[in-house]
């Protein structure tokens, strides 16, 4: 992986444990004005331990971190609910101009024209996209942008003297942040089972189904990656209770083009940017989750909004806002990377996504069938969930088969994930890999199975070939280190 | 068509097909029933990579960057000098296109960043621990007031009216989900009870403000029985004590002044540091040093049970993607300015502030609306409404301050840092002079 001599432990050293005192990475010019007195040293820092590093040693530590990484760009990552599909480098480049990082959120509106109309521009494509009526663009991420659906359901019963609707039902299969969204907005979870096909269990959801329902949280397809065909009735089920069906749009890359939620009776629904309109997931965000609604809840949406006033884009704040979910008006670097994605694909190219996304994923279902198990069978859309039951039973773990997946370098799919598939290997390839990369992943997944049987130890002890092995994360929880301390550092 | 994102050719798709054993993709979608099936999507014509550029920097060009003018305007954002070190270390794809470190052996690069960025955090603010980031100072303090009641069982959250209005209102959101009251108080009349959960204060506050007597709310709230949140500006603490050091449980703070571009408002970066004894309640990813079975350090997610995968419905916040990249150069700023830079910045923004308060408060008509101690935000009353005066210095090609004439009459507050060199600060002086000439 490293072409520079190979550093034998680098994780024990921190950049507080490098370089000397004295040393300096940057330059800043001279005060060029009177100084002015300093206050009394009570109120002044007496020490700030940060390191004191020279430029090039700082430039080959961050380096050398960053090829303990994989990463996209290095290879198959088919991280199922992620997708992570290829960046488009010239989306990053342009995110990059000076006329959109240069911009203040608060000089005045005539001097951002240009970012608010590509800010309006998108609006009106999400809209279109997802067969809404209105979007708002704030919420800094999915689960933010779930936070602000639900804090819109809630105002709207409210609005309407229906305080009595406290429950929110989640399907099993959901993603932990549904659950953990409708906590956050004061509302009971009640889980809905999902029946033998994989879909909603539509007689536990009519027995789930009262008067103090709020909403229903629904990822479309799910996250077992299936498409639940009974979606125009369950939408029915809920709006003849007066209870709202939300949408968790973090599957969106199986349907552009194909079917909207609003068409199919979704009332609300938040957008993962990272995700459908690969803007990169650095590491773990920065994201970007607008939601969008129906009529009836535009006017609760988060503040801001970009409206049209006459030749002029201003910021709008709808009627019945919820009000502001963070500092300004969302996460524009990253929304200008999925205005330069819409623009670049269009209409038929945003087909062609979700086309090639679910071919790629049933194709990898085709290919390892016979190998693993498939709790839910049936063609699936943009994702797979195989269960490693069958290698369980030889005493390889799903854990083990992920790990070794390492070792014939691919990123493994999520794993254990959705919790209602024993041992689940969830495999998303996304549209941007080719046959052949999905056919090396595939022969890798057969390769593990043989190994499983004839030699399961080398897939136990898997990776053999990553910087690093399998780390104790017991004593990590148990007996917590969480930063640098000088103890540490010194004397190693 | 073809598209440079898909590599599968008409062949692939077919071999492929024919392996899943169906005719057409078409039958791929048989799931979706007829009645939602649509026609073509109602968006503008594909763009060729020459066609997008033209059309962004079109749109770009539209914009007038604050970095071709002198600029005085902050209230939350802020420009600062970025390294170039800074973009060229997250401008990798090994960090910028990896995701959320759930296989720690192939993560090493993105967990250990975290884990400095951790450290850095703590030293900054003196705090015990800290977590991986937050999506923005706002979110940052909403989640800190929620802990609070969290941790506290109490019901109200007290807000110093000096904290920024736009945090205050992100509180207020988060706060309405969980049906918690919000009570806005002013710092020389604290109202607090034991009902209240936490106070959150800004320093310096809204206005550049430092509070002027820190240990005195501090004993206040911890009679009251309550948690001391502060919302910090990191940059500030190059200089000045940090919150740690005046009895904060809680510090939070935006982070885009390390390291990151206005970018008109986003993605910016919540900091999130608490004491050892809130750890488990404690929002958002958490890294921890642990060690394979050969003994070599590494790093991984940790104190799990408090997130929403695993804990779905009891998690601690629904908080998951965050801010890793933004995190990123903020770790990489910290290390670039180091021990040292960190308080140069801090020093020349407040000796540079200091100079231009005094020269616009010499100016007839113009002066300070608050006595005390700032660090590089004040609050000018000026002798026409703002809005005038702002327009005026735009004319002459200067972004001027943000006008908050709604908290003080004709106030302007303006925001100097270690970008503005002498030179704009004295046109700014003599644009002022001239706007309030009249005066």
């Amino acid at each position: 992986m490293s072409d520079g001599p190979r550093q034998a432990d680098i994780g024990a050293r921190l950049t507080f444990d490098l370089g000397k005192p004295g040393r300096t990475a940057f330059s800043l010019p001279p005060c060029d004005v009177p100084e002015a007195d300093l206050p009394p040293p009570s109120l002044l820092r007496r020490e700030l331990n940060l390191p004191e590093l020279s430029q090039v040693e700082l430039v080959r530590y961050f380096l050398a971190l960053s090829r303990l990484n994989y990463s996209v760009d290095s290879g198959f990552y088919p991280l199922g609910s992620c997708t992570m599909k290829y960046n488009p480098k010239v989306h990053d480049k342009l995110a990059c101009l000076p006329g959109f990082t240069g911009l203040h959120p608060l000089q005045p509106l005539a001097t951002v024209q240009g970012a608010l109309a590509l800010m309006y521009d998108l609006q009106r494509w999400l809209v279109e996209i997802t067969g809404l009526d209105a979007a708002s663009l704030a919420p800094a991420a999915g689960a933010q942008g779930e936070l602000t659906g639900i804090f819109m359901i809630k105002a709207y019963l409210a609005d309407r003297g229906e305080e009595g609707r406290t429950r929110v039902l989640v399907p099993d299969s959901a993603h932990g942040t549904n659950p953990a969204t409708a906590a956050m907005a004061g509302f009971e979870v009640v889980t809905v089972a999902s029946d033998s096909q994989g879909n909603t269990d539509r007689q536990a959801l009519a027995s789930a189904l009262d008067d103090g329902v709020a909403a229903l949280m629904l990822t479309l397809p799910n996250t077992l990656g299936l498409f639940d065909p009974n979606i125009g009735r369950i939408a029915e089920m809920l709006h003849r209770k007066g209870a709202l069906l939300y949408g968790d749009g973090a599957n969106l890359n199986a349907l552009l083009g194909r079917a909207r939620f609003g068409d199919m009776g979704f009332d609300i629904v938040h957008l993962n940017m990272h995700k459908t309109f690969s803007t990169p997931h650095g590491g773990g965000g920065p994201g970007s989750g607008p939601v969008v609604a129906k009529g009836h809840l535009a006017p609760y949406l988060p503040t801001p909004v970009v409206g049209k006033d006459g030749e002029g884009f201003v910021l709008a704040t709808p009627e019945r806002s919820i009000g502001r979910v963070g500092s300004f008006y969302g996460h524009f670097g990253v929304l200008v990377r999925a205005y330069a994605y819409l623009r670049t694909l269009g209409a038929e190219g945003l087909r062609q996504v979700s086309d090639n996304a679910v071919i790629n994923a049933n194709y990898v279902l085709a290919r390892l069938r016979p190998a693993y198990h498939l709790p839910y069978d049936r063609r699936c859309m943009h994702e797979v969930v195989f269960s490693g039951s069958r290698q369980r039973a030889k005493g390889v773990r799903t854990l083990d088969i992920a790990k070794r997946l390492i070792d014939y370098g691919f990123h493994p799919p999520t794993v254990y994930f959705p919790l209602i598939v024993d041992e689940a290997l969830m495999i998303e390839p996304t549209e941007t890999e080719s046959k052949e990369a999905l056919d090396a992943f595939c022969d890798a997944l057969l390769a593990i199975d043989r190994e499983a049987e004839e030699e399961p130890q080398v897939v136990k002890e898997a990776p053999h070939s990553a910087p690093i092995g399998r780390l104790d994360e017991a004593t990590a929880a148990r007996r917590p280190v969480l930063r640098w301390r000088r103890e540490v550092g010194d004397g190693s | 068509m073809t598209l440079p994102y898909i590599p599968n050719t008409q062949a692939d798709r077919q071999a492929m097909l024919a392996a899943i054993g169906v005719a057409s993709v078409e039958e791929l979608f048989a799931d979706i029933p007829a009645e939602f099936r649509i026609g073509e999507l109602g968006l503008p014509p594909a763009l060729s990579e020459p066609e997008l550029v033209r059309e962004l920097s079109a749109l770009g060009g539209r914009n007038q960057p604050v970095d071709d003018m002198p600029c005085f305007l902050g209230g939350g954002a802020y420009r600062h000098f970025i390294p170039s070190v800074v973009s060229e270390v997250i401008g990798r794809s090994e960090f910028a296109t990896a995701y959320t470190p759930y296989q720690p052996e192939i993560s090493q690069g993105t967990l250990q960043t975290i884990f400095e960025f951790q450290s850095m955090v703590c030293e900054l603010t003196a705090m015990d621990v800290a977590n991986a980031g937050m999506y923005d100072g706002a979110s940052a303090l909403a989640e800190a007031c929620l802990m609070a009641a969290a941790i506290s069982g109490r019901r109200r959250i007290a807000l110093l009216s000096t904290v920024h209005p736009h945090h205050q209102a992100v509180v207020r959101t988060y706060a309405f989900g969980r049906g918690l009251a919000v009570d806005v108080m002013p710092p020389d009349d604290l109202a607090l009870s034991g009902e209240h959960a936490c106070l959150a204060v800004q320093q310096p506050n809204f206005f550049g403000y430092f509070l002027p007597d820190v240990e005195a709310l501090e004993r206040a709230v911890h009679a009251a029985g309550a948690l001391f949140i502060v919302s910090a500006d990191p940059i500030s603490l190059g200089l000045f004590r940090p919150p740690g050091e005046y009895g904060a449980d809680v510090v939070v703070g935006e982070g885009q002044s390390l390291g990151s571009p206005l970018n008109f408002g986003g993605p910016y970066l919540g900091l999130f540091a608490c004491r050892q004894q809130y750890l488990r309640q404690m929002p958002g990813r958490i890294v921890g040093r642990t060690s394979d079975a050969q003994g070599r350090t590494g790093y991984v997610l940790t104190i799990q049970t408090r997130e929403q995968h695993i804990r779905r419905e009891r998690a601690t916040s629904n908080i998951c993607t965050s801010q890793q990249l933004v995190a990123l150069a903020a770790t990489v700023y910290l290390a670039a300015m180091g021990k040292q830079g960190l308080r140069q910045v801090a020093e020349l923004c407040y000796h540079k502030a200091h100079y231009a308060a005094q020269r616009i408060a010499r100016l007839p008509g113009y002066s300070l609306a608050f006595d005390g101690l700032f660090f590089k935000e004040f609050v000018m009353r000026c002798p026409q409404p703002p809005s005038e005066v702002n327009r005026a210095l735009l004319e002459r090609g200067i972004v001027g301050g943000l006008d908050v004439s709604q908290y003080v009459e004709n106030g302007l507050l303006l925001c100097v840092t270690e970008m503005n060199t002498r030179d704009e600060i004295d046109r700014l002086v003599e644009a002022l002079a001239a706007i309030g000439g009249g005066a």
